[in-house]
């Protein structure tokens, strides 16, 4: 294994199923011991990027290169070096927690010396250690998920994938699978990690934002926030709501406007100069606005206002 | 090859097998049952047929036709009637399967020198047993008349005549001519069939079915690991349930078993190497359960047990169905059961079918080793 370069480089890379093209011509590098978000929308090609990745699919064009290996023509020595974890629940539920560890330890060739050592580890870290001749299909989804990321590290991977870890997982097992993934990262361990929650994308070091098979987006979640959208963010809570959004959407000058939850969040080229204007403007149209100010973009006003623009050019270009 | 992998993948197998209510049945209750069913419900010796008669004469000469009929094995007097309808009746309500009238002129006639006529009714549903029916009433018959013909000869001073040719009849290999022998041999290779085939094509597709291939290809674990590993229990079931057959039919049913061992071994090792290959193909084939199991009833179950001559002899199938069984595996399996069984052959007189299972074998093996990939492409 090459440990000197970086743990995932991806060139060029293009998935086509027929004639959906899944990847498009996407490259990006993830370093070694990091934390790297793949952040977007269901069907966005997060899935198959990570399967590519993982020899699982081979790409249609471009390449990629994990641990210094290419994935396509040395996949075998790709699932040596990494651990990986599915978006739907693939272990066997008919087994006993430990019959799956002891299973995929066989799988990845832990040797008889530090087998019991292994599962042990990994019983701990997903916290069925009372629980392991449970039939695993009878355990909470949350306890499935750590016995799946158990599975994934008894060989000692270099780089772990995982795809939507915790999809449909509460939010404080969500947050413990998270201090899990830094955890890792801490020991050294590469985290390439799919997710389309918003909040999640924080935790990681870096991030990619892909959109319609293209990453649109590249950096720590601080830079995307900074750099990434063109102009400031307003927040406006207003009644009623749906008629401003209407009225502010036909307003010349204004980027961006889109619903979060009660409040509309307006995207502005200059903040201080658009407020006393947007007061007048609504104050004239009868709608009654409770608070308007200035806020810093969270990582979802972000990708709205990235995945807009991109369809925008998409549309120009057809 | 790892071992240690092979291993792991049979553990794991073999205790999915042991948690699935399903599969256990069919491992556990299959050999017997299939063997009391076809060693008792399968009988296709047709003897004692119920027969009915309607005797219009009531002379000494056509109570002695009746007795030829009675002390044949393959009928049974069950009832006699004084009218034709009371006659159709017993046939219509399936009373008998064979009615005789005797005309009113019988020994008039006879003593005249015939010809005499017999009516024989035949309820011909089955049309089988209709034929035997027929051709056992007329050896009967024929019997009879020859008597008739001996003793007239006698009368008119020819003695020492006797008829010119006669059949010396011995009978070889099923000396006792039971089905039951025939067939419960050929049971060996449904079990192997059913274990070897059904149940292992279910098991590669389950995994594509519960999405649990998909993290079993991501980690090192070679095809021929998982082939190897996923067939193993199989063959050791199957090993155990075609071995107690076996001792069904020789101890249970008191199969003559007149061969070699080692014969029987060495052929039962290539058919299940034949079964199991394509089990695990179709398995890796079709990705769905449902799908899987059709294919291998298709493939492996119905002509194990239509074409293989297990219960339908193949010399009697029409020419185009009969050059087709040379493409079932089990064909070449029940001519060596019966023959290894019954006719005590030896290796040597079962070359031509032992080559074919080898080529199987390669054929099926080769195909089945080369199927999986390990992609989601």
């Amino acid at each position: 294994m090459n440990n000197s370069g970086p743990a995932v480089v991806v060139e060029n890379l293009v998935k086509r199923f027929g004639t959906f093209v899944a990847v498009n011509h996407v490259s990006f590098e993830a370093r070694r011991g990091e934390i790297f978000g793949f952040l977007g929308p269901n069907g966005a090609g997060k899935s198959t990027t990570i399967r590519i990745l993982c020899g699982l699919l081979s790409p249609t064009e471009g390449g990629a290169r994990v641990s210094g290996f290419d994935v396509a023509t040395q996949p075998e020595a790709v699932r040596q070096t990494i651990g990986y974890m599915s978006q739907k629940f693939s272990l066997y539920n008919d087994l006993r927690v430990i019959e799956n560890l002891r299973f995929f330890a066989g799988m990845y060739s832990v040797s008889a010396r530090s087998l019991s050592e292994r599962i042990q580890w990994a019983l701990e870290m997903a916290g069925l250690s009372d629980h392991q001749r449970d039939i695993t299909g009878i355990l909470p989804g949350g306890w499935k998920q750590r016995l799946s990321l158990g599975c994934a590290l008894l060989h000692r991977p270099s780089i772990l994938f995982l795809d939507e870890p915790t999809a449909g997982v509460d939010p404080i097992t969500r947050r413990q699978f998270w201090d899990l993934i830094h955890q890792l990262a801490e020991g050294g361990t590469t985290v390439f990690v799919t997710t389309h929650y918003m909040d999640e994308a924080e935790y990681c070091h870096r991030l990619a934002l892909i959109n319609r098979g293209k990453i649109v987006a590249l950096g720590t979640p601080a830079e995307l926030k900074r750099g990434s959208m063109p102009g400031e963010l307003v927040l406006l809570e207003c009644e009623p709501l749906a008629a401003a959004l209407g009225l502010l959407r036909a307003t010349p000058g204004l980027l961006d406007a889109a619903v979060f939850g009660s409040v509309l969040h307006l995207n502005v080229p200059r903040a201080k100069e658009a407020i006393p204007l947007l007061r007048k403007l609504l104050l004239q149209s009868g709608i009654a606005v409770t608070r308007i100010e200035q806020i810093q973009p969270t990582l979802e006003d972000v990708f709205v206002s990235l995945a807009g623009t991109h369809a925008e050019a998409a549309k120009e270009e057809s | 090859m790892r071992a240690y992998r092979v291993v792991a993948m049979a553990r794991k197998e073999f205790v999915q097998i042991l948690r699935d209510a399903r599969s256990l049945a069919i491992v556990v209750l299959m050999p017997p049952v299939l063997m009391l069913l076809f060693g008792y419900g399968v009988n296709l010796d047709t003897s004692a047929l119920p027969l009915y008669v309607f005797d219009r004469e009531g002379s000494q000469q056509s109570q002695d036709l009746l007795k030829h009929f009675q002390s044949s094995r393959y009928f049974d007097l069950v009832g006699t009637v004084d009218n034709y309808p009371a006659l159709l009746r017993a046939i219509d309500e399936g009373r008998c399967r064979i009615a005789i009238v005797i005309p009113p002129d019988f020994s008039k006639k006879l003593n005249a020198g015939g010809p005499v006529g017999v009516q024989a009714l035949v309820d011909a549903i089955d049309d089988n047993t209709a034929n035997l029916a027929f051709s056992y009433s007329e050896s009967v018959v024929r019997g009879f008349s020859a008597g008739v013909q001996l003793d007239w000869a006698h009368r008119q001073g020819l003695a020492g005549l006797q008829y010119p040719l006669n059949v010396q009849s011995r009978v070889w290999f099923n000396e006792e001519l039971q089905s039951r022998a025939f067939i419960v041999p050929g049971v060996i290779a449904l079990v192997m069939t059913v274990i070897g085939t059904f149940l292992t094509s279910l098991t590669v597709a389950r995994e594509w079915e519960r999405g649990t291939m998909e993290q079993l290809i991501s980690t090192p674990v070679q095809p021929s690991e998982i082939m190897i590993g996923k067939v193993a229990p199989y063959f050791l079931i199957s090993v155990i349930d075609s071995t107690l057959c076996a001792a069904i039919a020789i101890w249970g049913f008191r199969v003559p078993f007149r061969g070699n061992w080692g014969t029987l071994l060495i052929s039962s090792a290539l058919f299940l190497v034949v079964v199991l290959a394509m089990g695990y193909l179709i398995s890796v084939v079709a990705k769905t359960q449902l799908t899987a199991s059709h294919i291998s009833l298709l493939t492996g179950f119905l002509p194990t047990f239509l074409l293989s001559g297990f219960i339908y002899p193949i010399d009697q199938m029409p020419v185009v169905l009969r050059a087709f069984t040379h493409i079932i595996p089990a064909r070449y399996y029940v001519s060596i059961l019966k023959g290894v069984f019954l006719r005590g052959s030896s290796i040597g007189l079962l070359r031509g079918d032992l080559l074919g299972l080898v080529g199987f074998a390669m054929v099926v093996g080769t195909l089945a080793s080369r199927s999986l990939q390990k992609t989601l492409d």
